[in-house]
């Protein structure tokens, strides 16, 4: 029976997405409860399997063929895979319930439901699985359906589009992954993590293809992660509900890239250069996104530059060698994050789908609970010191200072250009004067929505402290001269946070205007551009190639060539009749001469 | 005593006459005449080989003779297609001569 349980954490969601889909689409409130109920069955499922040691998955053969190529359906349960469940699972059934309340009058909220239960199938099919193969498809599963659920609200065309954008995006990165896959199974036989790592040794004389292969897995987190320079989906992907934007864009389906780092490090920590890309890359990316952060208006966009940000962190402790910061910081940030994210929620529909920061104001006297989450959520996001995410950031800061000084500095940076764009968001949402009339007319969420806030605001506040992190992690024990990081990194956030306060205080619109900020550094510009003109230039060389190649080549040489040769053989013609049988006969002796003689 | 070869001689003097006819001749009439000659030395030759084909019974092969009957009903009926045109030629252009028979060219 036991063996079974994780059969049961993975196929309950997926039997909720089939019922819903074929049964109950006309009944919202049942679909809704099925998936609900779904859910609470795979979170029960996983608190068992977590406070059970040793339990084993029934395993089966999915693909053999030979012996060359064996793949099986099979799941990895150790204690990383254990504790991401949880976090799933947890986070997961926090936003289902949010949901009831968040999607309670949308008109496709069965649809929204299946498509939900469909994605907590896929995760936790990522987290289990225990070969690349059945690693690639969930994969693709969860980007099938964030696709889906970005696009939840197909008719506004700004949602169809950033559905479209996030999809196409992450396919390039999961192109170089499915190649990085090949090439794994080609060098050493295998797809399963258990056999592989045992083999990677074996391919230290070749580096070259080592780093190669390591930094096209790294590309399928690139685009899962949305890491730079694939990180334009995700602010698009702000489309979709928020509760989407919570679950999917923030807490687990991008972290998805950061956990698969981790479960495949035997690949990544081969290879000292790519070990060096993937950390330059978070960092860049943690820069970058907060640096842009730091001059958007929409309380949606805002957090997701902000969840970019972190994920650089994540990635930028992956490229370090150390997945337990990595983790750590994945689990606090999952919490906080989604605790932010669904705490906008409530104050996007409270003020009736108005997610500019200016429209706000004044919001902690009329939400106050809304309020309270969302600072608790902010404190973390920043690295106050009693919340979760100063522990987990400050674990990566502090790997960073001892490992590469560089990197570190622009940790830090962006450790205060955190706190300047979240102390700014909440000054602007939060106090000051109300700006506008749906703001003064707003009022405190329903409980179905409150309550998963505060779950999450505990979960978020004390996701931190010693028995949560080193009861799951093995952390790094932190270094006597490490002293200097959690001071430099506080400073960072009191210098930061100060300037926000003396910046945005009491003010009605934005007083700074960085251009090139505000454009995000041009990427969408500059990839239109780059589209264009591939386009322009492969519509060109499949134009000359058509008109030249294929029309006057194939299509007008073929009729000339038949023309030119008429003209030749029309000069034998020549309408003597005698002439002809002396050819005849000419043919005759050499067909003779040609069969006899030779 | 009469050999094979002495027939297949025979044959090729006819077969080059009636060649050298179609080639050399103007008049269609003659051309057709140069043909049957071929025709028959074809023939010559079949039966030729017939009757030095003799298997251990002391009978000739008769397959070659049979053939040559085949050859000369198709070369009447070929005389009979052939003298038709001729006359239809004749009729529309007045004249038999192979040089003016020449507009189907280039």
């Amino acid at each position: 029976m036991n063996s079974f349980l994780p059969w049961v954490i993975l196929l309950t969601p997926l039997s909720s997405a089939v019922v819903i889909t074929l049964f109950t689409l006309r009944w919202k409130a049942i679909s809704s409860l099925i998936s609900v109920a779904a859910v609470l069955v795979s979170f029960a499922c996983s608190c068992l399997i977590f406070a059970r040691p040793g339990i084993a998955a029934a395993e089966f053969t999915w693909i053999n063929i030979g012996g060359a190529l064996r793949v099986p359906l099979g799941f990895t349960l150790d204690q990383l895979s254990k504790t991401m469940l949880l976090v799933v699972t947890g986070v997961g059934a926090t936003i289902h319930i949010y949901s009831l309340g968040y999607m309670r009058d949308d008109e496709g909220k069965s649809r929204y439901f299946a498509a939900l239960s469909l994605f907590m199938f896929a995760m936790l099919g990522i987290v289990l699985a225990n070969n690349f193969v059945m690693l690639f498809i969930f994969w693709e599963l969860v980007g099938f359906t964030s696709y889906v659920l970005i696009g939840h609200w197909f008719f506004r065309d700004a949602a169809a589009a950033a559905a479209n954008k996030a999809f196409i995006t992450t396919r390039i990165g999961d192109f170089g992954f499915m190649i990085g896959i090949l090439m794994i199974w080609m060098a050493t036989g295998s797809i399963v993590f258990s056999e592989v790592t045992p083999r990677m040794p074996a391919l230290a004389s070749h580096p070259t293809f080592v780093t190669i292969t390591a930094l096209l897995i790294f590309c399928g987190a690139v685009g899962k992660s949305a890491q730079f320079p694939l990180h334009v989906w995700l602010p698009d992907a702000m489309e979709g509900p928020t509760p989407i934007s919570a679950l999917i864009h923030a807490a687990t389906m991008v972290a998805a890239g950061v956990y698969m780092l981790v479960r495949v490090a035997f690949v990544i920590q081969a290879s000292q250069t790519a070990l060096l890309v993937v950390a330059w890359i978070g960092t860049i990316t943690a820069a970058m996104a907060a640096l842009i952060a730091t001059q958007q208006n929409d309380i949606k966009r805002i957090l997701a530059y902000s969840t970019l940000s972190q994920l650089g962190y994540m990635v930028m402790a992956v490229g370090l060698a150390s997945n337990d910061a990595a983790m750590f910081h994945l689990f606090t940030h999952a919490f906080f994050k989604a605790l932010l994210f669904l705490a906008a929620g409530s104050i996007i529909v409270m003020l009736h789908h108005e997610q500019n920061i200016w429209k706000m104001g004044g919001l902690s006297r009329r939400l106050p609970i809304t309020f309270a989450t969302f600072a608790v959520g902010a404190l973390a996001l920043i690295g106050c010191p009693p919340f979760s995410g100063f522990f987990s950031k400050d674990a990566i800061l502090a790997l960073a200072y001892e490992r590469n000084m560089p990197i570190f500095i622009v940790g830090l940076f962006t450790a205060f250009l955190t706190a300047f764009y979240v102390v700014r968001l909440l000054v602007i949402v939060f106090f000051g004067d109300t700006r506008s009339e749906a703001a003064r007319q707003s009022k405190e969420s329903p409980p179905v929505m409150t309550g998963p806030l505060i779950v999450l605001a505990i979960l978020a506040a004390l996701g931190g402290f010693g028995f949560f992190a080193r009861n799951f992690l093995a952390l790094p024990i932190e270094k006597e001269g490490a002293f200097v990081v959690p001071v430099l990194a506080f400073g960072a956030l009191i210098v930061g946070s100060g300037l926000a306060i003396a910046i945005y205080r009491n003010r009605a619109n934005e007083p700074i205007d960085i251009e090139v900020l505000r454009h995000k550094f041009y990427f969408d510009e500059f990839y239109a551009r780059l589209i264009t003109w591939t386009q322009e230039l492969l519509a060109r060389v499949s134009a000359f190639f058509d008109r030249w190649i294929i029309d006057t080549g194939a299509v007008d040489g073929s009729s000339r060539g038949t023309w030119a040769i008429g003209a030749l053989l029309r000069l034998v013609q020549v309408g003597n009749l005698q002439a002809y049988v002396f050819l005849f006969g000419l043919g005759v002796i050499a067909v003779i001469y040609f069969a006899v003689f030779r | 005593m009469i050999t094979l070869g002495d027939y297949l001689i025979v044959s090729g003097i006819l077969f080059v006459i009636g060649f050298a006819g179609v080639m050399l001749r103007r008049n269609l009439i003659i051309i057709l005449m140069s043909l049957e000659l071929m025709l028959n030395a074809a023939n010559l030759s079949l039966v030729a080989f017939s009757r030095f084909r003799v298997d251990s019974n002391g009978l000739p092969n008769y397959n070659a003779q049979v053939f040559v009957f085949f050859i000369i009903t198709v070369a009447a009926a070929e005389v009979a297609v052939g003298l038709a045109i001729l006359v239809a030629l004749y009729r529309a252009r007045q004249t038999t001569d192979v040089k003016d028979i020449s507009s189907l060219k280039f």
